[in-house]
């Protein structure tokens, strides 16, 4: 008896508790819709356009202008320079990774900066900074002008633009999760005799291999999406210095919109992919900690 | 005292994973930073002040600084409810929408530009209804403000996130049990709980947009001392052959940047106390 009056006496309480701690349905409503609506409006629309604007004369037309011998060129360029900028940009960055999780030393805080400091840089300085060091009127140009190299203008200039923009991605995701691992299981190998190769090969990689493929395809994605740090050193010469993102402006410069959008639809593929890996690493990562 | 290089440890590797970093590290980006040094020094300090105050560049800066801030302050707004939404509320396609939020990451710039320029431009499918309305998007300092926006969205909310769900609600019910109404429980409680990862992700929007470039030119309009950004300065300084002129413009926004960098440093560590202060407790 006693119980129920207490019963009674808690309810009105654990509904105001309630009421205080957890938001009323109209409330989560109306948040709901309102974050729906944005996101709609500023993600998912533009995602639709891109699809709506490639195809809005039809198949043929986007298969002609994804098959046109500038766009082949540029997709091409594009595969190129990521293949030669990805993995060097995954070796620093497990090197990278491996001396700021694994050791003390001093100015690892600073080397830690250094490492994030592309991220805070604008493309556009990303690519003039090699202009200067590089370009015709550059320091080192006219020494590279004596030997017929060419850097600006010319694919290696892309590929070191490139470089700069995605030098911290794999390494920004493995610090944190060679961090979390700890060090037991690597020095547990050392001790048992295993060389520092078939430590690294057995122990770490296993440990670390999605978070790795992570940050190895968003890489990716920047390396065959980045516009304005390739756009500064690439010259727009067409057929030989045009990435995809350089010719989609380029078409959409001509007034070529639907041509434009076509080659876009493209890199909107590349996007999508990248988000669906991303979501299924996530998960994979997230279960092994 | 700790040894000049480091600490003794079974580990293999030191000497090797410190050459490789400091090698890409020291050729990528410190020397090229320090081109820009260079190249800025060659100017003298008169030239220099001259080019970065010229009535042309400040117009630039003072869009890029207004245009980056709005559209940060935007994405702090939005930012937090969609955090909160994603982390709290139950919907269906929930998971679907969540790895939507990181499009801006994942599109190239350019894409996201010529895209966002269609949508709101007078026959976009946007801009024809606001165009009745008065307001013109593309091609003006708002359309900016879209853009980067767009290309700042998921800092906010990446930020906040797991701050969110590692705060449970344990907090704001024990603050509903001691009496607090649910808006005193979110001012007095939760609020102040997300304020260092809020400011974080608001402080990497900022910075990203500052710096922004492809999704911006096509929606900007890109008229001098109206609707040029500071990267397109840079940009067309460049196209000139002006390079000392491009650099010392970009010098400037490099120094904002570095500020910025050091400003999420700060936030970062307070962050990191604040959550440990409360695991301790």
């Amino acid at each position: 008896m006693s119980a129920i009056v207490a019963a009674r006496r808690a309810q009105p309480l654990t509904r105001a508790a309630l009421s205080a701690s957890e938001d009323s349905r109209p409330v989560r409503l109306a948040l709901t819709a309102a974050a729906l609506g944005f996101l709609g409006l500023f993600l998912f629309l533009p995602l639709v356009a891109v699809f709506t604007e490639a195809l809005s004369k039809g198949g043929e037309a986007w298969v002609a202008a994804v098959s046109e011998p500038e766009a082949r060129a540029a997709l091409w360029l594009t595969l190129k320079v990521a293949a030669l900028s990805v993995p060097l940009v995954t070796v620093f960055g497990v090197a990278a990774a491996w001396l700021i999780a694994r050791f003390d030393f001093r100015g690892r805080r600073l080397l830690l900066a250094l490492i994030d400091l592309p991220f805070a840089v604008s493309p556009v300085i990303a690519g003039l900074v090699f202009v200067l060091l590089f370009g015709r009127q550059g320091l080192f140009g006219p020494a590279l002008a004596e030997h017929g190299v060419k850097v600006i203008f010319a694919v290696p200039g892309i590929v070191l633009a490139t470089l700069f923009v995605t030098l911290p991605f794999v390494a920004r995701e493995l610090i944190p999760l060679l961090e979390a691992e700890g060090r037991d299981e690597e020095e547990a190998a050392r001790t048992l005799g295993a060389s520092g190769f078939q430590m690294f090969w057995r122990v770490t990689l296993p440990n670390i291999r999605f978070g790795l493929l992570y940050g190895v395809i968003l890489a990716n994605a920047r390396a065959m999406g980045e516009f304005g740090a390739v756009s500064v050193v690439s010259g727009h010469i067409r057929g030989l210095t045009n990435t995809l993102p350089l010719h989609v402006e380029i078409l959409y410069n001509e007034y070529r919109f639907q041509a434009a959008f076509a080659v876009a639809s493209l890199l909107a593929f590349l996007a999508i992919g990248t988000l669906v890996a991303k979501a299924l690493l996530e998960r994979r990562i997230g279960g092994s900690r | 005292m700790r040894p000049l290089l480091r600490r003794e440890s079974v580990l293999p590797g030191f000497s090797l994973s410190l050459g490789v970093t400091s090698a890409f590290l020291g050729l990528l980006v410190l020397l090229p930073l320090a081109a820009l040094a260079v190249k800025a020094a060659s100017l003298g300090p008169a030239a220099f002040w001259a080019t970065v105050t010229d009535a042309r560049a400040l117009a630039a800066y003072r869009l890029s600084f207004g245009a980056s801030l709005a559209a940060a302050a935007l994405n702090g707004l939005f930012g937090l409810l969609v955090a909160w939404v994603l982390v709290r509320y139950p919907f269906p396609g929930k998971r679907l929408v969540d790895a939507l939020v990181d499009l801006p990451f994942a599109l190239p710039t350019a894409v996201a530009g010529i895209t966002l320029t269609t949508l709101y431009g007078p026959n976009g499918w946007i801009g024809r209804h606001l165009e009745p309305l008065g307001l013109k998007v593309a091609f003006t300092e708002l359309g900016i403000t879209v853009a980067l926006t767009f290309i700042g969205l998921p800092f906010v909310v990446r930020t906040l996130q797991p701050v969110i769900e590692e705060m449970g609600t344990d907090a704001e019910e024990a603050a509903a049990s001691l009496g607090a109404g649910r808006v005193q429980a979110l001012w007095r409680v939760v609020l102040p709980t997300l304020l260092p990862a809020w400011l974080t992700g608001v402080t990497l929007a900022l910075s990203r947009a500052l710096g922004e470039y492809g999704s911006v030119v096509f929606i900007a309009g890109n008229m001098p001392m109206q609707t040029e950004i500071a990267p397109l300065l840079i940009m067309t300084r460049l196209e000139q052959y002006d390079y000392a002129g491009a650099t010392a413009i970009a010098l400037v926004m490099l120094f904002a940047s570095l500020l910025l960098l050091l400003a999420i440093g700060t936030l970062q560590a307070w962050s990191v106390r604040r959550s440990l202060g409360e695991a301790a407790s």
